[in-house]
């Protein structure tokens, strides 16, 4: 199975520049197993020690926040799309 | 009775109209509350009139007293207007990469534009404006991402509003930028028809707004509370786009492209209800009409291009 994951310009560096990368996982928190094996320090930058999401970093599974879906829990299936974004002010 | 004693006394009690072309079916029902309906055209003019009131009322604002506000536009362009009124002056920071009407109605309304940095957005324009506060303490900044009065003019008015004129409500969508929307008429729903979902429109922007040198100056506005939302889902230019337009055609609405990102989360719901086989009233809040949005080509460039010119902009 293979998940498409898109990667925000400041995490770049861990991609070679990659925008669009791939990888595999039943869950969030498996598939940021993944992806660090071929882009080291990725996970690091959006997994806490403690196991959460860094509060300034936002992920999302098919367009719908994961901390609403069970957060790294969240389960995967072949074909998503995972969209990880810094958290930004918006409009006002 | 139509009349009142002036513009100010127009704010809120704004209209909630059906979308029987764009619904599904008469059992799953989209409506929309045209935010648009207030006196400067936009939703921000119910949180305008809140902050300033507490402002003044708690000493900080003085006649003849200088607002400082971070704004793509909205919330400033409903405060100059009030402060014109008032007597007091506003500088608005606002991100270079936003609209010409926008700083056209700033200006016309007699409001001083500090520009902050394409890149980044509207975290640059907070930045900046905090920067500015701190050299000149005589600012009076309303900080409309922490000001619990942005929360409480919908908490006591939105949302009471909204309950009361679509009292089977079952779903509430609104766009999230300083949240305020969401959790004042969100809590007002828990309080008081607690199974409605309360779901985020949130937009997401082209790369140049998510320009940050670094994650720790990311930023979540304080008003936040992830506990008020049932769900929260991203909405990028296209699709946004691609609903704008499509309100307008099938039912003559004429809104803004954050509405556009409101009406696609709000069909997504519509589908998912209609193929559980439940009946859904969805409230859509249209915070703003389509007039400040012209130039961007957003009504009659082809698609692609109008997606692309809006790509780098805070266009929500």
């Amino acid at each position: 199975m293979s998940v498409e994951v898109r990667v925000p310009t400041i995490l770049r560096s861990h991609t070679g520049g990659q925008k669009l990368v791939s990888g595999s996982g039943n869950t969030l928190a498996e598939l940021f197993d993944d992806l660090d094996r071929n882009h080291t320090g990725l996970k690091a930058r959006v997994v806490t020690e403690e196991g959460g999401l860094h509060r300034f970093v936002n992920v999302y599974v098919n367009d719908e926040d994961v901390r609403f879906i069970g957060g790294l829990e969240a389960k995967l299936s072949d074909g998503d799309s995972v969209t990880i974004l810094p958290a930004v002010a918006g409009g006002m | 009775m139509a009349r009142y004693e002036d513009i100010t006394a127009l704010v809120g009690d704004t209209p909630l109209v059906g979308l029987p072309r764009l619904s599904p079916s008469p059992e799953v029902r989209l409506w929309a509350k045209l935010e648009g309906q207030n006196p400067t055209g936009s939703v921000k003019d119910r949180v305008a009139a809140k902050m300033i009131e507490a402002a003044e009322a708690d000493g900080r604002l003085r006649p003849g007293g200088t607002i400082l506000e971070p704004t793509s536009g909205n919330t400033g362009i409903a405060v100059a207007m009030l402060a014109r009124r008032k007597g007091y002056r506003l500088v608005a920071v606002m991100p270079e990469n936003t609209s010409l009407e926008r700083r056209q109605l700033l200006a016309a309304f007699g409001a001083e534009i500090v520009f902050s940095p394409a890149a980044g957005g509207s975290n640059a324009a907070v930045s900046k404006a905090r920067e500015m506060a701190v050299d000149k303490p005589e600012l009076v900044m309303l900080n409309q991402y922490a000001n619990p009065a942005n929360e409480a003019a919908h908490y006591e008015d939105t949302g009471p509003e909204i309950l009361r004129d679509l009292p089977g409500i079952t779903h509430f969508v609104a766009g999230l930028g300083t949240t305020a929307t969401l959790m004042g008429v969100g809590r007002h729903l828990r309080d008081h028809a607690p199974d409605v979902q309360v779901v985020a429109a949130e937009p997401r922007y082209g790369e140049l707004v998510y320009g940050l040198r670094n994650l720790d100056e990311g930023f979540v506005p304080e008003l936040y509370d992830e506990k008020v939302l049932s769900r929260r889902l991203s909405v990028g230019t296209e699709d946004a786009l691609r609903r704008t337009r499509q309100v307008l055609d099938s039912e003559g609405l004429f809104v803004g492209l954050s509405s556009g990102a409101v009406v696609h989360a709000g069909l997504s719901l519509a589908r998912e209800a209609t193929r559980a086989g439940r009946s859904a009233d969805i409230a859509l809040l249209v915070a703003d009409g389509g007039w400040k949005y012209l130039s961007t080509g957003a009504y009659s460039d082809e698609l692609d291009d109008a997606a692309n010119a809006l790509d780098g902009q805070v266009w929500a």
